[in-house]
């Protein structure tokens, strides 16, 4: 712990202020906001708004428009991060090896990092267009075979890779600096006992890598529920039949196009607790229990 | 390399190339794409090699989508979320790391905890204090009676109002107001040896002086690092434009990008020109990709010490 400190509190209340300010607008106050709203009605008349406990959230959880669309959310979660995860697994693996070419092959991996969902949601929409591109083309041959814009499942499929793709950067990026911090010593050592590179990857970087793998994967569901919207809205607005209708988009949707700000509030609180209570399994369970240096 | 695996290190390159095909491929198709005019682009079979109406096409997105203002805007948003970020969480840091109060770790928990919100799930109500941002002032002065004071006391009627939508200021803030940057600062204070601290105090520099000649210039890769993370974060913002911009001079480049062919769901009329939106989509990208590349060294270890 540190010894030496500066003296004047007035100072430390100067340095924490603004950023204690900007919060308290722009983060508790709408925080508090949505509660009060998730909890409240507001009257048609004018008048403001009467209390009516959970009246909001019992007409949300008995609306199967709303379990719909968590389930397609979980499906866009699950299919995201098990792609995403998966690829940048592999490919951190391999570049970590650290052959003839391994920065190029970095850069060529991270850079994606940097475009936007939108720009990701708009090319994959033109590449998984039925009616222009190589997909016209799979269709004339194959006829029916791809139609993300009547078919749900297909739509489904398109976002998902576009959404995995987009993340696979990031996740690459994690697992290549968690494979790097493992000692060299150790690869060293089992080689010396006659661990071959399979047999190292599986036996050594694998297992110290958890922790990683761990914060990687929460890190994706969450972002796949929160970071979702860019590429929903640019790809296929919810549809076909609601079929991608993640829950942000939903808020967003019964918030701002149907001007339903308690509903929105009270599904807002919900997937707030949904993405808390994951980032504390993360915090306080994951990190605890997955120790092997 | 330990030892010689000839066979294994053709399969490793394999792996990667299609990795990296995997990640090309996609930007390759819209590359050639936006070098198409708009009846090649829906040719059968699709071409695979570029074009020559790139240029052209760039240049009907740029005018069409009036990227000129779009790019200065998100330019100006852009460099007020890194300024803007970059100072509160060096400060903050600052006032939480070196001085000893017992607010010390109240404060750091307040700021932490929204790390764990996201933007987006908060969305709703940020909007509603992006349209009077003094509203929560307005509330807390009206419950404790103070604006009942004020009336009876100066018969003026207290009505607090700062609307924010359409604004430099209602884009920038809410962006500003997450923890991530005062956590990597943290990190990065507490490394800083006492020694350091004990010795500028003996030389007779205050908390102001330690600061600005000691710290900033101490911490010059973590802001190289926060500034790209950041400069990308603000580029490629999509929903919170989306709802505060409703005059378009203060439009951004990312949400330009979503009207640059007609929505999945719109009826009638527009046939979707990819060839000019994947142009667009290429001058959109090209800002965030170059920085990314120019500082991939900071912002990696950056990124990793912010998220973790």
């Amino acid at each position: 712990m540190r010894r030496a400190y500066f003296k004047n509190n007035w100072v430390a209340a100067l340095m924490v202020a603004p950023q204690l300010l900007i919060i308290f607008i722009f983060f508790y106050w709408p925080t508090s906001q949505a509660l009060y709203w998730a909890f409240t009605l507001e009257q048609p008349w004018g008048g403001g708004n009467t209390w009516v406990g959970f009246d909001n959230f019992s007409a949300i959880l008995t609306d199967d428009l709303y379990w719909y669309s968590v389930q397609v959310s979980v499906i866009y979660a699950i299919g995201s991060t098990v792609l995403a995860v998966g690829m940048a697994l592999i490919l951190a693996v391999f570049v970590d090896r650290q052959l003839r070419g391994f920065k190029a092959y970095k850069i060529g991996m991270i850079w994606p990092y940097a475009i936007a969902a939108p720009a990701v949601g708009l090319a994959f929409r033109f590449i998984f267009n039925p009616g222009a591109g190589i997909m016209l083309y799979i269709n004339q041959v194959f006829p029916g075979l791809w139609d993300p814009i009547s078919n749900g499942n297909h739509a489904m499929a398109m976002v998902v890779i576009a959404g995995a793709w987009k993340q696979v950067a990031y996740n690459f990026i994690f697992f290549l600096a968690g494979l790097q911090s493992i000692p060299r010593s150790l690869l060293e050592a089992g080689a010396m006992d006659g661990a071959r590179v399979l047999r190292r990857m599986r036996d050594i970087q694998l297992p110290l890598l958890t922790p990683t793998f761990f914060f990687v994967l929460v890190i994706n569901i969450t972002d796949s529920f929160t970071d979702s919207f860019g590429i929903v809205d640019t790809m296929t607005g919810g549809g076909p039949a609601r079929a991608t209708n993640l829950m942000v988009f939903k808020i967003f949707n019964d918030g701002f196009q149907g001007l339903d700000y308690s509903g929105a509030a009270a599904q807002s609180i919900i997937l707030t607790i949904l993405v808390v209570s994951l980032t504390f399994v993360q915090f306080r369970y994951i990190e605890r229990k997955v120790h092997y240096t | 390399m330990i030892e010689r695996t000839p066979l294994l290190n053709i399969v490793t390159h394999l792996i990667l190339l299609s990795g990296l095909i995997m990640m090309l491929f996609p930007m390759y198709l819209v590359f050639v794409a936006a070098s198409l005019d708009l009846k090649q682009v829906s040719a059968i079979p699709p071409h695979l090699f570029p074009g020559d109406q790139l240029w052209v096409n760039m240049e009907t997105a740029w005018t069409k989508a009036k990227f000129g203002e779009k790019f200065l805007n998100t330019f100006i948003v852009a460099f007020g979320v890194v300024v803007g970020k970059i100072t509160l969480a060096c400060i903050t840091a600052f006032g939480i790391v070196f001085f000893n109060h017992r607010l010390r770790m109240p404060i750091f928990w307040c700021v932490f905890i929204t790390l764990m919100l996201p933007l987006e799930v908060r969305i709703v109500p940020t909007y509603a204090v992006a349209a009077n941002a003094l509203q929560p002032f307005q509330v807390l002065m009206d419950v404790t009676g103070l604006t009942w004071l004020i009336g009876m006391v100066s018969g003026v009627e207290v009505a607090l109002e700062w609307n924010l939508l359409n604004s430099y200021t209602g884009l920038i803030m809410p962006l500003v107001a997450t923890a991530t940057g005062t956590f990597l600062y943290r990190q990065f204070f507490l490394t800083i040896p006492d020694e350091l601290v004990e010795a500028s105090k003996m030389d007779g520099a205050g908390p102001v002086r330690f600061l600005w000649e000691i710290l900033v210039p101490l911490s010059a890769t973590n802001i190289a690092a926060l500034a790209t993370i950041m400069f990308v974060y603000s580029w490629n913002q999509y929903l919170w434009p989306l709802l505060v911009v409703t005059d378009q001079s203060y439009g951004m480049v990312a949400v330009e990008l979503g009207r640059l062919v007609p929505k999945i769901s719109a009826t009638g009329g527009e046939v979707a020109k990819w060839n000019i939106a994947m142009a667009g989509t290429l001058i959109v990208m090209i800002p965030p990709i170059l920085v990314v590349i120019f500082m991939q060294r900071w912002f990696v270890r950056g990124l990793i010490n912010t998220d973790k």
